[in-house]
C-alpha cells in the first residue's frame, strides 16, 4: 500500500550555465535564466510503500513522515535562495528535475530502515509543471 | 526514472454521436453528450516526458521546446474550436475523451523528433486529458 504526504516550501533559484551566453541560457531555460533569480511555491509529494501494521493500521506514522520532510527538505530549503544556500545547487543547476533528484537522494536513506520504501517524489514547481522521480 | 509533466488548458466544444447508430442508440449511449448542438469543456492536457536530466543543464527537456510542440500541434488545432467540425481527424471519429487523447498522443508522437529530438533524448511517456474535473483518460506510450 502506498501513502502520500505533501509539503510546501518557498524558495528562489536561477537556472543558468555560466559558460553559456545570455541567448543560449534563454534558449535552454527561458525566463528561468533571468540573472538575479525568482521564486516559486514548491509543492512536494512524497509516496512511501509498505505493509499496513496490523496494530496501528498505518503504513507509516504520518507524524514521523512529516518530521522527516521537515528536517531533510523544508527546514534547509524554505525561504532560501537555492543556488547560494542549498548544496549541491552552488554547482548544479536547480532545475525541477535536479531538485527532485536531490530530494529523492536526501529522503531515500531515511526509508531504508523498517521495510518501507520511497516509491515516488513529485515536485511541482508551478501548478503547470511537475517532475516525478520513481524507483 | 525521472519524468517531467506539463499541464495545458484548451476550451473546445464537441458532440458525441455515431453515424453508425440510430438516434435512440446514440441517446442511450452518450446521454446529454448527444444533445444536437454540441457543448463545451475546458480540457486539461498533461504531457509527460521521461528521460535522464542532462548532465550539464539538468533538464529532461527544455520546457520551451515542449510548449512549442504542444502549441503548434495541439492547442492551435483544438483551442476554441468545435472539434467535430473544425478538427479534420474527427470528421469520421466520435470525439470522446478516449479518442481526443489518442489523437493528441498520435499528433505529438508524429512530430516529436522534429521538435524534441530522436534516439537517446527525452521520450513521450504519457498523454492525459481531463474533460472535466471528474473525467480523464490517459495513454501510456511505453
Amino acid at each position: 500500500m502506498v501513502i502520500t504526504r505533501k509539503a510546501e516550501f518557498s524558495a528562489s533559484h536561477v537556472c543558468r550555465i555560466d559558460s553559456l551566453s545570455d541567448a543560449e541560457n534563454h534558449e535552454l531555460f527561458g525566463e528561468e535564466a533571468n540573472p538575479n533569480g525568482h521564486g516559486h511555491n514548491y509543492v512536494l509529494e512524497v509516496s512511501v510503500e509498505g505493509q499496513v501494521d496490523p496494530v496501528t493500521g498505518m503504513v507509516m506514522n504520518l507524524k514521523e513522515l512529516k518530521e522527516i520532510l521537515e528536517e531533510e527538505i523544508v527546514e534547509p530549503m524554505d525561504h532560501r535562495f537555492l543556488n547560494r544556500e542549498v548544496p549541491p545547487f552552488d554547482r548544479v543547476v536547480p532545475t525541477t528535475a535536479n531538485l527532485a533528484t536531490e530530494i529523492w537522494r536526501r529522503l531515500e536513506s531515511r526509508f531504508a530502515e523498517s521495510g518501507r520504501a520511497l516509491v515516488r517524489v513529485r515536485v511541482h514547481e508551478t501548478p503547470e509543471l511537475f517532475v516525478d522521480v520513481t524507483r | 526514472m525521472t519524468s517531467l509533466t506539463r499541464r495545458y488548458v484548451f476550451s473546445a466544444s464537441h458532440r458525441l454521436d455515431s453515424s453508425e447508430l440510430s438516434a435512440a442508440e446514440n441517446t442511450r449511449l452518450f446521454g446529454k453528450c448527444n444533445n444536437p448542438f454540441g457543448h463545451g469543456h475546458d480540457y486539461v492536457l498533461e504531457v509527460t516526458v521521461a528521460g535522464d536530466p542532462d548532465r550539464v543543464s539538468g533538464l529532461i527537456v527544455p520546457v520551451s521546446w515542449l510548449d512549442e510542440l504542444v502549441t503548434d500541434k495541439i492547442l492551435r488545432l483544438f483551442r476554441n474550436r468545435y472539434i467535430n467540425l473544425d478538427v479534420a481527424e474527427f470528421a469520421h471519429l466520435v470525439p470522446t475523451t478516449e479518442n481526443v487523447t489518442q489523437v493528441a498522443a498520435d499528433l505529438l508522437a508524429r512530430d516529436w523528433r522534429e521538435y524534441i529530438g530522436g534516439e537517446g533524448t527525452a521520450r513521450l511517456e504519457k498523454v492525459r486529458i481531463e474533460e472535466t474535473g471528474r473525467n480523464s483518460c490517459e495513454i501510456c506510450l511505453n
